[in-house]
């Protein structure tokens, strides 16, 4: 592998050839809000929360998705930047019915992080308030749909680390959910292997493990790190 | 016929309205207090997986979030079909007496004392808590000393002062640390001394007041609580006792679960609030009352020596049974006495801090129900869930619903008594809200609704038409 040079925010940095901006800018200490993205999984660019500004393109790009290149000049903040961020965030909020006060991963939670980051204090859009349902049927955990942000980790982790597949995405825009085999209920695939990964790499209160109450769903993931190990031995 | 209509009361927890109807020669034919709010989390709940009821049935409420926390977490108890340990029946304890102080704190110095330190035909520009603090500051200051105190319980239970996610099913979420039963322990002297003082201020103050005693929803009803099986005071657990005017006991130690046996659940198109009754005795007839005027005449004894000293001057002063609601207000205060002394019980026992605190179950039993005493009387939570803990239906009995046929009652009395003709005074409309705050309603905890919280009073005539109409 060759070595790139670039600017990111000004400052002169190196990265491999093939390597992505947002891997890049993290190994030099500068931060770019993610939400899809996890170590040790591949990027699949689906949260735009990493858009940054490339000198000479015409739009923003995913930093997780963009190859660094040589002589790139790459802007990560800017408020034009900013306001995206928290318009994609809004959007996040509005579409399901991400209501903190009483989900399991108030305080623990990625998207509540990132708007209280990005100072999303408030809606501007109309929420849609769907019933998207909630499907406990598994013996030990559960998928709330209302929760869920599309993020894709859970398919990721199931297919690329556990190796079962079991998850996968239906449906499109609005109506798209996260499935377990084909649409079966959790509870009657016969391809999860109930490792529970999927409920520590989830973000948000989406997938949850039975039994835990408000606040004190994801408190801990203590699976989440051995995902960086692998990423770190590939 | 005219009508009067006062909208909103005031001084309460809740949006309600008064209406008044009149006869041609201006006496008092009908009135009722109407709930003009709705919640519906009976139905926002339906859908959401077990575990998620108690912080979500909590959200009921700002002010008792405790009782509905306690209420919710023991239906789910029995869906798990766990006996949680004892040790975290006894924190949940704590954590209700905690809430009912600063609940009836809440209640008598803030939204009540005004009406006793300026009296009732007061100015109504002075005559708030604000007046109260300029007018009478040591009674206010213990009124917001009493609030803190039990609020901070909560919050070094639980972590917060409102809405602490603390009561779980199974339990409680994590055990007492040495240092918040200290910080605790060492605050219940402050708080006793004020609230004895109080007790002292109103028992030096009611004989003002005979006339609003007299007609404060003074009238024969039946009684219900949750009673120790001892006979002593329960308000996190406890099986119900029903009596009535004259102390026969209708129902004792009855199991408190199976409540749609012996209550009937009436609904007036007039209000939100349902309208709770005594099944043997029928609708309307099987009037009740519960709260603390209730709880105090349906025990034998409170269950703490200074408590159970101020109780024997009560039923000295007022009779075994008192009638009037304007009682609740010193039954309050006794409580609050009781409260603090059994906090410092409970917390002074020495296996306090043990770790036995939560019973991990699955969904066992499709159906639960879970009662407890909130501040303002028995609340009842039933849910009913699928085979994996997600909810079906929910059917909330909330104590302000139990003593809506009282209020009712209530207002009648006082407008018959003080209301000739449309041309009312301040302060006779202030005395029908006066009564209502007795039962120290919280409306928003009971229809399941838009909005917040004040009251209104509509006087009609005899053909419909309003002939005055007092809102705030």
């Amino acid at each position: 592998m060759s070595v790139v040079t670039l600017v990111i925010d000004g400052h002169d940095v190196a990265g491999q050839s093939g390597q992505s901006i947002l891997s890049v800018a993290r190994e030099h200490g500068i931060a770019i809000p993610t939400l899809c993205h996890l170590d040790g999984l591949s990027e699949v660019g689906a949260c735009r929360l990493c858009m940054v500004e490339v000198r000479g393109a015409r739009r923003p790009l995913a930093a997780c998705v963009t190859e660094v290149q040589e002589h790139m000049e790459v802007t990560t903040t800017t408020d034009e930047l900013t306001d995206y961020r928290r318009q994609i965030i809004e959007l996040l909020f509005t579409e399901r019915n991400h209501v903190c006060a009483v989900c399991i991963a108030n305080r623990h939670c990625e998207l509540q992080d990132l708007a209280k980051a990005l100072g999303m204090t408030h809606f501007d859009l109309p929420a849609l308030n769907p019933s998207a349902g909630v499907d406990a049927s598994h013996e030990r955990f559960g998928i709330d749909h209302n929760r869920c942000v599309l993020c894709t980790r859970c398919v990721r982790v199931c297919a690329e680390i556990e190796g079962a597949h079991t998850w996968d995405v239906r449906g499109r825009a609005s109506e798209a959910r996260v499935i377990t085999d084909l649409g079966t209920p959790w509870g009657e695939s016969p391809t999860c292997t109930s490792c529970g990964k999927c409920v520590q790499v989830c973000p948000t209160g989406a997938l949850f493990e039975k039994g835990r109450a408000v606040a004190e769903g994801k408190e801990r993931r203590p699976y989440v790190p051995f995902l960086v190990a692998r990423n770190r031995r590939s | 016929m005219s009508e009067i209509i006062i909208e909103p009361v005031t001084r309460i927890e809740g949006h309600s309205k008064i209406t008044v109807q009149l006869d041609d020669t201006g006496e008092v034919v009908d009135a009722h207090f109407h709930v003009t709010q709705f919640r519906g989390f009976e139905r926002i709940c339906v859908g959401r997986p077990l575990w998620e009821m108690p912080s979500l049935m909590a959200r009921i409420c700002g002010i008792c979030p405790v009782s509905h926390l306690i209420a919710s977490a023991k239906a789910c108890d029995e869906i798990l079909a766990v006996e949680i340990p004892p040790l975290a029946r006894r924190l949940r304890r704590v954590m209700n007496l905690a809430q009912i102080v600063q609940s009836h704190a809440l209640n008598f110095f803030h939204l009540s004392s005004a009406d006793l330190v300026f009296g009732f035909d007061g100015d109504p520009k002075e005559r708030s808590f604000a007046g109260v603090a300029e007018a009478a500051p040591e009674l206010a200051r213990d009124g917001v000393a009493l609030r803190r105190f039990g609020q901070q319980i909560i919050e070094r239970l639980g972590g917060k002062r409102i809405h602490p996610a603390w009561v779980v099913p199974g339990g409680v979420s994590r055990p007492l640390e040495a240092a918040q039963r200290d910080a605790i322990l060492a605050e219940v002297p402050d708080a006793r001394a004020r609230a004895k003082r109080a007790l002292g201020w109103y028992k030096e103050h009611l004989a003002r007041f005979a006339e609003e005693a007299d007609q404060f929803g003074n009238f024969p009803s039946l009684f219900m609580g949750l009673v120790h099986e001892s006979g002593r005071a329960a308000y996190s657990e406890g099986l119900l006792k029903v009596v009535d005017a004259n102390g026969w006991v209708l129902a004792d130690q009855v199991d408190p679960r199976p409540y749609w046996e012996y209550l009937g659940e009436h609904v007036e198109p007039w209000s939100y609030l349902k309208s709770p009754y005594f099944k043997p005795l029928g609708y309307p007839d099987g009037l009740y009352r519960v709260g603390p005027l209730a709880r105090l005449n349906v025990i034998d004894r409170l269950g703490t020596p200074s408590a159970d000293g101020e109780l024997a001057e009560y039923r000295e002063r007022l009779g075994r049974y008192p009638q009037s609601s304007f009682h609740y207000h010193w039954a309050r205060l006794i409580e609050i006495v009781h409260c603090i002394d059994a906090i410092e019980h409970i917390l002074s026992e020495p296996d306090i801090l043990d770790h036995h605190v939560r019973a991990e179950a699955r969904v066992n039993r499709n159906e639960g129900v879970g009662v407890a005493e909130a501040p303002r009387g028995t609340l009842i939570h039933h849910y009913q869930v699928d085979d994996h803990g997600l909810v079906e239906s929910a059917n909330l009995v909330i104590a302000t619903g139990h003593n809506n046929l009282a209020m009712n009652a209530a207002v009648k009395q006082v407008a018959r008594h003080y209301v000739h003709g449309p041309d009312v005074a301040e302060g006779i409309l202030n005395r029908m809200e006066a009564a209502i705050r007795c039962f120290d309603p919280c409306l928003s905890c009971s229809t399941h609704a838009i909005g917040q919280m004040p009251l209104a009073i509509e006087l009609r005539a005899p053909d419909g038409t309003i002939v005055r109409e007092v809102a705030r």
